[in-house]
């Protein structure tokens, strides 16, 4: 039986749809407005960043008439309340685009304290978790999202790679050179920050799809063989 | 059987004539619980629980296969007094059904048939039946008068209080709020809340949140079929049947 209540369901997944897109559209011309530290597309960014906001509280707002009006259970229940939880993920992922871009103003004027090596591969890491975990929630595919929740400690490792080089081989050598090296690692704070939010996503949409929460415990991510298929 | 079990469902089957309207049945009812059961109708709830006190032997030509065991005993067997099983579970209707009589004479009743006359006892137990039902309160300066002019939710919980006098062990209640305005099914659904304390509660719902808000477990039947039996928060959260949760969410029929 088609239901009314699938009509306003599918109103407000395209809504997510809208913010997963533009979210990772902030992404992606965060990351190019690093590599080419353009300033003017760092603007941008930041300017668009308030209609994410605006979807976000549209979102929410629809989100808590349902569960007032309706009172889902089930499938329903669950993709309402994970779909609440994965639009202030999204919003935090913009909010940290927009951190980025504000730290290419910081860099912009001056030469590179070094050459960017380990930055844009997290970068394009963080950029990937973020497509990968919106396709999963879309297509509800498991496979993807335990992928996307594996993927995180390789973030971790760049950005402490990132972190030492710069503390051990540039600040802790000169000092004078920390102005240029802190908001790189500021960056690389903020890319890590990004996966962590697509990482919960991904668990988000593992409960949605099998009602099981895998948040907080990865062993239940590794003993279960319907999600290594 | 376990400490914990208070009615035993095995192999239940039920026919009406030639129709089967329960299919091997099997499940247990835990002591002080909410068990709810829900499904569309004539998928056989309002059957089971008249199998639970042994009310549908009053319809002719109807027939049971299987047991029912209250406190591992069987409640069919000829050895047990039908007025006995049904004094030890209650029953509460969907449409409240108060004698015309004095709302003390209401409660009253169950004790007077049982033989018992000694007027302190039986106002002693009034009361308290009142006070149990949550309904002492509204009534107590009036006790001699008609129950008919009582409100709906009054005379439904006057109906609990009634039941509750003769100190059944399980109260079944079939859709005791479906004739209630908000506010009394809420006091009801309290109510039902504070009486697990003492009582096995069977309560059968078409109000799927009223199972959600109330039930400690819920059953989901279909064409007399049990499709699906746990705790109420996992019918709800996450139903292990296709089926049970194309109907809780609306999707079915």
């Amino acid at each position: 039986m088609q239901r009314h209540f699938d009509q306003e369901l599918k109103t407000l997944k395209e809504k997510l749809l809208k913010m997963a897109a533009l979210t990772e559209g902030a992404i992606r011309l965060s990351i190019e407005a690093l590599k080419n530290k353009d300033k003017e597309l760092a603007k941008g960014v930041i300017k668009a960043d308030s209609e994410i906001d605006k979807i976000e509280l549209e979102i929410e707002e629809k989100s808590i008439e349902l569960l007032a009006t309706r009172q889902p259970v089930a499938i329903d229940l669950r993709f309402l309340t994970t779909g609440m939880k994965i639009n202030s993920e999204l919003e935090r992922i913009a909010d940290l685009a927009v951190n980025v871009c504000q730290r290419v103003f910081q860099i912009a004027d001056q030469p590179l304290v070094k050459p960017l090596i380990d930055i844009p591969k997290l970068a394009d890491l963080a950029r990937q978790m973020v497509k990968e975990t919106i396709d999963a929630f879309v297509n509800k595919d498991k496979a993807l999202a335990k992928k996307v929740i594996l993927s995180d400690s390789q973030a971790d490792k760049l950005r402490n790679a990132v972190y030492y080089e710069l503390v051990d081989d540039y600040i802790v050598k000169d000092g004078s050179c920390g102005p240029r090296a802190v908001p790189l690692i500021l960056i690389s704070r903020h890319l890590e920050r990004i996966c962590d939010h697509a990482t919960y996503i991904a668990e988000d949409t593992i409960y949605m799809i099998d009602a099981k929460i895998v948040k907080h415990h990865p062993e239940k991510l590794k003993n279960n063989k319907e999600n290594q298929q | 059987m376990a400490e914990n079990i208070r009615i035993e469902v095995k192999d239940v089957n039920f026919y009406y004539g030639k129709k089967s309207a329960l299919q091997n049945v099997s499940m247990d009812i835990k002591k002080n619980k909410i068990t709810a059961i829900i499904g569309p109708s004539g998928c056989g709830k309002s059957t089971l629980i008249r199998l639970f006190n042994r009310m549908n032997e009053l319809i002719p030509n109807t027939r049971l296969e299987g047991r029912i065991n209250l406190d591992g005993k069987n409640i069919y067997s000829s050895k047990i007094d039908v007025v006995e099983v049904r004094r030890r579970i209650g029953m509460v209707f969907q449409k409240p059904n108060p004698f015309p009589k004095s709302i003390f004479e209401n409660v009253a009743y169950g004790l007077r048939v049982n033989g018992i006359k000694e007027r302190k006892y039986i106002a002693a137990k009034v009361e308290k039946s009142l006070k149990n039902a949550a309904i002492w309160e509204e009534v107590k300066d009036r006790l001699s008068d008609n129950a008919l002019g009582l409100s709906g939710g009054q005379q439904q919980r006057l109906c609990i209080a009634r039941a509750l006098a003769v100190e059944p062990e399980v109260l079944l209640m079939d859709e005791p709020c479906s004739a209630l305005d908000p506010t009394s099914t809420r006091k009801i659904e309290e109510l039902i809340l504070d009486l697990k304390k003492k009582y096995t509660i069977v309560i059968v719902t078409h109000n799927m949140q009223q199972a959600a808000r109330i039930a400690d477990y819920t059953a989901f039947f279909m064409l007399g079929d049990l499709i699906e039996y746990d705790v109420t928060d996992k019918i709800f959260t996450r139903p292990s049947k296709k089926v049970t949760e194309d109907y809780i969410t609306g999707r079915f029929g």
